[in-house]
């Protein structure tokens, strides 16, 4: 037996009981041997999500210096504040398949890493913050309570946090569309308007319909994504058409019904031309967002140097 | 003027820089040169617009008008607004944004920590909460300016060039009028005079750890507790109140 072949019989092995150990349900801690593709997997889908909560952060930030009250200003702000220390705990978790968070950035910077397509929309109206918050997070948290269960422990525990969070900023998100659609007709206005614009992105964020989606094999074998696309959709769909009902905003899809067979809405059809061409980077904001973090990255590059310049001298010491 | 208008004056003050800092802060969501300090400033951000909160609050009750704190904020001009020079300044680069931290709270901690033993309940009780935080920003400001003063050579550079530009703003801060005296008398108010020697002290010494050079020039700029303003203090209210504005009739 030569040298390859033993090494071969040996990652066999090992490939074998982390096979067994995922259809068990048990967790993978980051000490614990995995295949490189279940690596690869993982830093793909947590960078991706760390970057989406970081990008998010502009839209938002966008209505932070104009929210209306004070009170709005202060949820706003934590809220955006929560984005960002979800950015920093899933950049750790990642950090611990053997990536930093400098080259996370450098792939965001350069296209090779994604973040979540949502993010190329506008906020144009103040009702928009409402709609983020209320489709866009509740879009989020149903693919995030779904990942609680993922395979990969710190990824898993990541979500169980970020997802108390994240419920939180839906209830308020789904506040000032209430408050906004009771308002004057001006705001009403503003409140229907922002939905219509929101809501077929949202659905988009699910990605591809089942058949139409790449890589989804191996992540369900193990067990790094626990749910189908089409079922989760469908999941947000059926939550989110009763409470827009309940504060008398109309969902934007003239095919929608409830279908008494299935217990679930039938929906019309999702322009993939248009997902696939804000995938592509012809989206609204795609530039705007990558420039922007470019442009602090590069303008904060003298206060980060100063910082380790700082830290080498005071270590001498 | 009575007691209680002095009251008034003086508490729209303190919540006016407060939330205006707050303002300036919250510009840099999304912009910080590291996410770990985008989340501080927005932090700090959110404890000003709190007190801010707190202190206009209590400014509506003592008027007794029936102004709430968004009526306060978000209905007056920049003729009507009494916060600080300093607070009001663009952010300019991380290091202008930090050095004016850290001349603010390094003024709000001596403040708050005599205003403890206001014989008005409320302020005394808003000092004392307040000054927990006010340590924190100041710890927070002080670090990074002994960090940058000391960092690269472009950083000196900058954070000097911060200290020089903002020096003139920080006489703005002691300024006195009828309001402090008639407060002083009664045990409400802070003698900033008392407190000057304390900031000058503090601040010379963390220059010296930065490595940084006190402004010798004595031109002080003054005007905030007549409501006299710098030009950017009317862009920075234009963009805060667009919404209450366009639609005085709409509730958020």
């Amino acid at each position: 037996m030569n040298d390859t072949t033993t090494i071969n019989a040996k990652e066999e092995a090992l490939l074998a009981r982390f096979e067994e150990k995922v259809q068990n349900g048990d967790a993978i801690e980051p000490r614990d041997w995995m295949p490189e593709k279940y690596r690869k997997h993982l830093i793909r889908q947590i960078s991706q999500h760390a970057h989406s909560e970081v990008i998010g952060m502009q839209p938002e930030g966008n209505w932070v210096t104009r929210a209306p009250s004070l009170r709005a200003k202060q949820i706003l702000l934590a809220k955006i504040q929560d984005e960002g220390g979800h950015g920093l705990y899933l950049y750790s978790a990642c950090e611990t398949l053997g990536i930093s968070r400098e080259e996370m950035i450098e792939q965001l910077q350069s296209g090779k890493a994604k973040y979540s397509n949502i993010f190329n929309y506008q906020t144009l109206n103040w009702a928009d913050i409402g709609a983020v918050g209320w489709l866009v997070d509740g879009a989020a948290i149903v693919n995030q309570v779904s990942l609680q269960r993922t395979s990969y422990a710190p990824y898993s525990r990541a979500m169980v946090r970020i997802c108390k969070e994240e419920s939180f900023h839906q209830r308020q998100g789904y506040e000032i569309m209430a408050e906004m659609a009771k308002g004057t007709p001006e705001q009403s206005e503003m409140a229907q308007d922002a939905l219509n614009r929101w809501w077929w992105p949202s659905l988009m964020m699910f990605g591809p319909h089942d058949g139409d989606s790449p890589r989804s094999a191996d992540a369900f074998r193990w067990k790094i994504k626990r749910q189908t696309n089409d079922e989760l959709r469908q999941k947000f769909i059926d939550k989110t058409v009763q409470q827009a009902e309940v504060i008398g905003l109309t969902i934007p899809d003239p095919d929608l019904k409830w279908n008494e067979e299935k217990q679930c809405y039938d929906y019309g059809k999702i322009n993939w031309e248009e997902f696939n061409q804000v995938i592509n980077g012809n989206g609204p904001c795609n530039k705007q967002r990558i420039d922007h973090h470019k442009r602090v990255h590069t303008e904060g590059a003298w206060v980060r140097e100063a910082a380790e310049a700082y830290r080498l001298k005071t270590q001498n010491n | 003027m009575t007691q209680q208008e002095a009251l008034f004056q003086y508490t729209l003050r303190l919540g006016d820089t407060s939330l205006i800092h707050a303002q300036r802060l919250s510009e840099w969501c999304s912009n910080g040169p590291i996410l770990e300090e985008d989340l501080a400033l927005t932090n700090f951000a959110l404890d000003f617009i709190g007190r801010s909160q707190v202190l206009l609050t209590y400014a509506g009750a003592l008027e007794g008008k029936g102004r709430t704190d968004d009526m306060l904020a978000y209905r007056r001009n920049e003729r009507q607004y009494f916060n600080c020079l300093l607070a009001e300044l663009p952010n300019g680069d991380f290091g202008v944004t930090m050095v004016r931290l850290l001349f603010l709270a390094a003024f709000e901690k001596e403040l708050f920590t005599a205003l403890q033993n206001s014989e008005d309940e409320t302020l005394a009780a808003l000092a004392k909460k307040t000054l927990k935080e006010v340590r924190y920003h100041l710890e927070h400001a002080a670090d990074w300016v002994i960090r940058l003063g000391n960092g690269t050579e472009e950083s000196h550079a900058r954070v000097q060039k911060a200290v020089n530009e903002l020096w003139m703003f920080t006489g703005d801060m002691f300024d006195m009028d009828e309001t402090d005296k008639l407060l002083i008398a009664a045990d409400i108010a802070v003698d900033l005079s008392t407190i000057k020697t304390k900031w000058d002290n503090y601040i010379s010494g963390v220059l010296e750890a930065a490595n940084l050079q006190q402004p010798t020039s004595s031109y002080m700029q003054s005007g905030s507790k007549n409501a006299i303003h710098t030009e950017y203090l009317g862009h920075l209210l234009g963009e805060m109140q667009y919404l209450q504005l366009a639609y005085p009739y709409a509730k958020w």
